[in-house]
C-alpha cells in the first residue's frame, strides 16, 4: 500500500515536472498471480505487459499491479479496492478461469472495462457476453480444440483425456474433444493445484490409450511431466501451449522434447511486430517470452490503441476503439468477433532444442480464422 | 479395471499415506506432549524442502540435501519453541492458534522474500530414478523407496518412544506434566527436543516429497489440513493412531479419486461423471472423520483411555 502511494506520488512528481500539459493517466489495475505454483504465468504476462508500456514511451496509462495467489476472494476484494481507491477504468490481468468468473462480471456491471490477457471461460463468451468485456487472448476452448484436430492428423485413435476441475479444464476437454474424432480411453477431472499425479499416471498406464491429450498449466504441467519422465510410461502427448510453455519447459528439461502443442503464437512467429517484441523480452529481461507474454503485450497495445482514438471517460467511443483493435498483433491478423473475443489462426508448435535453449517452433497451421462456438450465442452484433 | 492398476493404485495410497505419517507424527505429539495446537507445522515442512532443494543444487547431492532439510526444520522448530511457543503454553487453544498463524504468515513471507515466488525443482537422485518391475506393473523406484523410508521411520519412532528413556519422558509427558517436572526432568528441555523432533519429521516429509512434486510457498498448507484430519480420526496425541490415520487417509484418497469416477460412469455421462466423481472424491475423507467423529468422538486410539 505504501509503496504504491510512494510510486504513484513520484509519478505524479514526475508528470508535474514534464510540464503538466500530458492529460491524466488511465489507471490501469491489472491484478494477476505472483506467487505460488501459478506464478510463471502473472510475471510473464505483467513483464510482457510493461514492455509494451515502456516501448511505447507513452505515459497515458498508470499500471497498478496486485498478486491474487491464486485466490478467488483475494482477486474480487482487490478488483473492489482497484475500482474503489484506485479509480481504475480498466482491469486486466487474471490468469485463472474460476478467479475470471468471480471478478469479471461485477466488474463489468460497474460499467469498468475487463479485458482479458489469459482467461477465456466459455460462460463469459456465450450468451452472457458483456460490452465491458473484451478478451485479447482466446477463449478457452480454442487452442484444445486445435489440439484435438491435431491428433486426427497425427493418426492418434484412443486418447487419455486430462485437466484440472475448473472452468477452463471442463472447456479444455469439451474444446479438445469437438473435432478429434478417435475414441477416449479415458477421462480425468484433477484438482486445481495439484502436485501429485501418481493416481493419474497408474490410470494412463491401465488405459491402453496410444496418446494423452492434458491441460495442466503452470506448475500442474511442471510436476505432471516430471513425475510421468520417472513413470516407465512412454505414450505419445499432444496439447496446448499452456502446458509446455516457456515459462515451464526450463524445469520440465528434455522430457517435452518433441511434444506437439497448439497455440495462436510462437516466439519464432514469423512478422515484424513479433519479431521487436522477441528481441526487446530477451533485451529487457534476460529469457525468451512465453506465450503467456505475448498476451500481456497484446493487451498492453490494445489498450493503447484504443487511448490513442478516444477518450476513456466516453465508455462507448472507447469501446468502439477497443473493438476496432487496431495495432500490430504479435501474432499477426487479429480481429474481434461480435463477442469481443479474438478471431484468429491457430498454429502448431513443437518443443525443440533451438541453440542450447528448449524452446517450440512452428511447424504448422492447425486452424485458420478461428471464432469460437460460443460467439453465435452472443447476442451483441 | 485390472489387478496391476489396483495394486499401483495401492501402492500409491500407501505411499501418500506413510508421507502424511510423517507430518502427523510431530503433529500430534506436539499436541499430546504440550498440549499445543501448532498450526506453523506445516511451514516447517517447506523450510525442510527449500533448504533440501537448496542445498542438494549447492552440493549435487539429495542425500546431504536431505539432511540439511531436516536438520534446518527441526532447528528451525527449536528456534521457534523457544522463541514463541514456550510463552503459550499456559494460554488457551485460541491464543495458540492466532499466534501459530501468524507465524504462518511470517515464514510464508520471510521464504518467498528470501527464495523468489517461483517454484524450486528437486531432482530424484540418481541411484532412485527409473521404474521397478513388480510382476504385475512397473512401479516408480523413488515412490518404492518412499513406501520403504516411511515404514523405517515409523518402526524407528516406535522404538524410540517405547524402548528409550526420552520416550518414557514423552509417554510420561503426556500422561502428567506437573508429576514428571516434580520428579526432576527438566520439562522445558524435554518440549524443546520433542518440538525440534516433530519439526525434523515434518522437514524429511516435505524434502522427500519434494522430489517428486515442486517445492513452493505454502505448499504446507494443504497438507498440515489433512495432517489434522489424520489426527482426528486417529486420536490426538496417539503416534498409533496417526500411524492408522494416515493410512486410512491416504489409502482412501487415492482410491476414492480412482475408483468413484468409475462408479459414477457406470449409471452417467462419462465426462459427467469424472467431474462429479472428482468433486466427491475430494470430499472424501472428510465425511470419513465426520463418521469416525460419531462413531468415536476421541478417535480410533484415544490417549486418556
Amino acid at each position: 500500500m505504501d509503496l504504491r502511494k510512494m510510486l504513484f506520488a513520484g509519478a505524479s512528481a514526475m508528470a508535474l515536472a514534464a510540464g503538466g500539459a500530458a492529460a491524466d493517466p488511465v489507471t490501469v489495475g491489472m491484478i494477476t498471480t505472483l506467487s505460488g505454483g501459478g506464478a510463471g504465468l502473472g510475471v510473464d504476462v505483467r513483464d510482457g505487459f510493461q514492455l509494451a508500456l515502456a516501448m511505447s514511451g507513452s505515459d497515458a496509462v498508470r499500471l497498478v499491479v496486485e498478486d491474487d495467489g491464486q485466490r478467488p476472494e483475494q482477486a474480487v476484494q482487490i478488483a473492489d479496492r482497484m475500482i474503489q481507491s484506485e479509480r481504475a477504468d480498466i482491469l486486466t490481468g487474471i490468469i485463472w478461469s474460476n478467479l475470471a468468473m468471480a471478478v469479471v462480471p461485477s466488474v463489468t456491471a460497474q460499467d469498468v472495462i475487463y479485458i482479458s490477457p489469459n482467461a477465456g471461460p466459455s460462460p463469459l463468451a456465450g450468451a452472457n457476453c458483456h460490452p465491458n468485456y473484451f478478451n485479447a487472448a482466446w477463449q478457452n476452448d480454442m487452442l484444445h480444440e486445435a489440439a484435438g484436430a491435431y491428433a486426427n492428423t497425427l493418426g492418434y485413435t484412443n486418447t487419455f483425456i486430462m485437466a484440472p476441475n475448473y472452468p477452463a479444464g471442463t472447456d479444455a476437454l469439451t474444446g479438445f474433444k469437438r473435432r478429434y474424432q478417435g475414441t477416449i480411453a479415458g477421462e480425468l477431472y484433477t484438482q486445481l493445484g495439484q502436485t501429485d499425479y501418481a493416481a493419474e499416471i497408474a490410470q494412463i498406464r491401465a488405459s491402453g490409450a496410444d496418446s494423452i491429450f492434458m491441460f495442466l498449466p503452470g506448475g500442474m504441467g511442471i510436476s505432471f511431466m516430471r513425475q510421468y519422465a520417472q513413470s516407465g510410461v512412454d505414450l505419445p502427448i499432444v496439447s496446448a501451449a499452456f502446458t509446455f510453455s516457456q515459462d515451464m519447459l526450463p524445469a520440465v528439461g528434455e522430457a517435452a522434447l518433441g511434444v506437439y502443442n497448439t497455440g495462436q503464437w510462437s516466439p519464432d512467429l514469423d512478422n515484424a511486430a513479433n519479431a521487436a517484441f522477441v528481441a526487446a523480452f530477451r533485451e529487457a529481461y534476460g529469457r525468451t517470452p512465453s506465450l503467456y507474454a505475448s498476451q500481456g503485450y497484446d493487451t498492453a497495445n490494445l489498450i493503447l490503441s484504443a487511448l490513442a482514438a478516444a477518450d476513456v471517460d466516453d465508455r462507448d467511443a472507447f469501446r468502439a476503439a477497443l473493438r476496432a483493435a487496431n495495432f500490430d498483433s504479435v501474432r499477426g491478423d487479429f480481429a474481434f468477433a461480435n463477442n469481443q473475443h479474438p478471431i484468429q489462426d491457430v498454429y502448431i508448435r513443437q518443443v525443440a532444442e533451438v541453440d542450447g535453449q528448449i524452446t517450440n517452433r512452428l511447424v504448422g497451421l492447425a486452424i485458420e480464422d478461428y471464432v469460437d462456438p460460443y460467439a453465435a450465442q452472443c447476442p451483441m452484433q | 479395471m485390472t489387478l496391476a492398476l489396483l495394486l499401483e493404485q495401492v501402492l500409491n495410497g500407501l505411499q501418500f499415506g506413510l508421507m502424511l505419517f510423517l507430518m502427523s507424527a510431530g503433529l500430534t505429539l506436539v499436541f499430546g506432549v504440550m498440549g499445543l495446537i501448532n498450526l506453523a507445522h506445516g511451514s516447517l515442512y517447506m523450510i525442510g524442502a527449500f533448504v533440501c532443494a537448496v542445498a542438494a543444487a549447492a552440493t549435487g547431492n539429495f542425500w546431504l540435501g536431505l539432511a540439511a532439510g531436516m536438520a534446518a526444520a527441526a532447528a528451525a522448530g527449536a528456534l521457534i519453541e523457544i522463541v514463541v511457543i514456550r510463552r503459550l503454553y499456559d494460554r488457551d487453544h485460541l491464543d495458540q492458534v492466532l499466534a501459530t498463524f501468524a507465524l504462518i504468515l511470517i515464514l510464508s513471507e520471510g521464504t518467498k522474500i528470501l527464495f523468489g515466488p517461483f517454484p524450486l525443482y528437486l531432482n530424484v537422485p540418481p541411484i532412485l530414478r527409473g521404474t521397478v518391475n513388480l510382476g504385475l506393473t512397473d512401479y516408480p523406484l523413488y515412490r518404492l523407496a518412499l513406501i520403504g523410508f516411511g515404514i523405517a521411520v515409523a518402526v524407528g519412532l516406535w522404538a524410540l518412544i517405547a524402548r528409550t528413556r526420552l520416550g518414557i519422558r514423552i509417554r510420561a509427558g503426556e500422561n502428567d506434566r506437573e508429576m514428571i517436572a516434580a520428579l526432576g526432568v527438566n520439562i522445558r528441555a524435554l518440549y524443546t527436543v520433542v518440538f525440534a523432533l516433530g519439526a525434523g519429521l515434518a522437514g524429511m516429509a516435505g524434502a522427500l516429497v519434494g522430489a517428486v512434486q515442486s517445492v513452493q510457498v505454502g505448499m504446507g498448507e494443504p497438507v498440515l489440513i489433512l495432517a489434522f484430519v489424520v489426527i482426528v480420526i486417529g486420536g490426538i496425541g496417539s503416534i498409533k493412531g496417526a500411524m492408522v490415520g494416515a493410512l486410512l487417509v491416504g489409502v482412501i484418497d487415492t482410491m476414492g479419486r480412482f475408483l468413484l469416477p468409475r462408479v459414477f460412469a457406470t449409471f452417467m455421462e462419462a465426462s459427467q461423471a469424472s467431474g462429479v466423481g472428482a468433486a466427491l472424491a475430494s470430499m472424501l475423507i472428510y465425511v470419513l472423520m465426520a463418521l469416525v467423529l460419531v462413531l468415536k468422538p476421541r478417535g480410533l486410539y484415544p490417549l486418556h483411555g
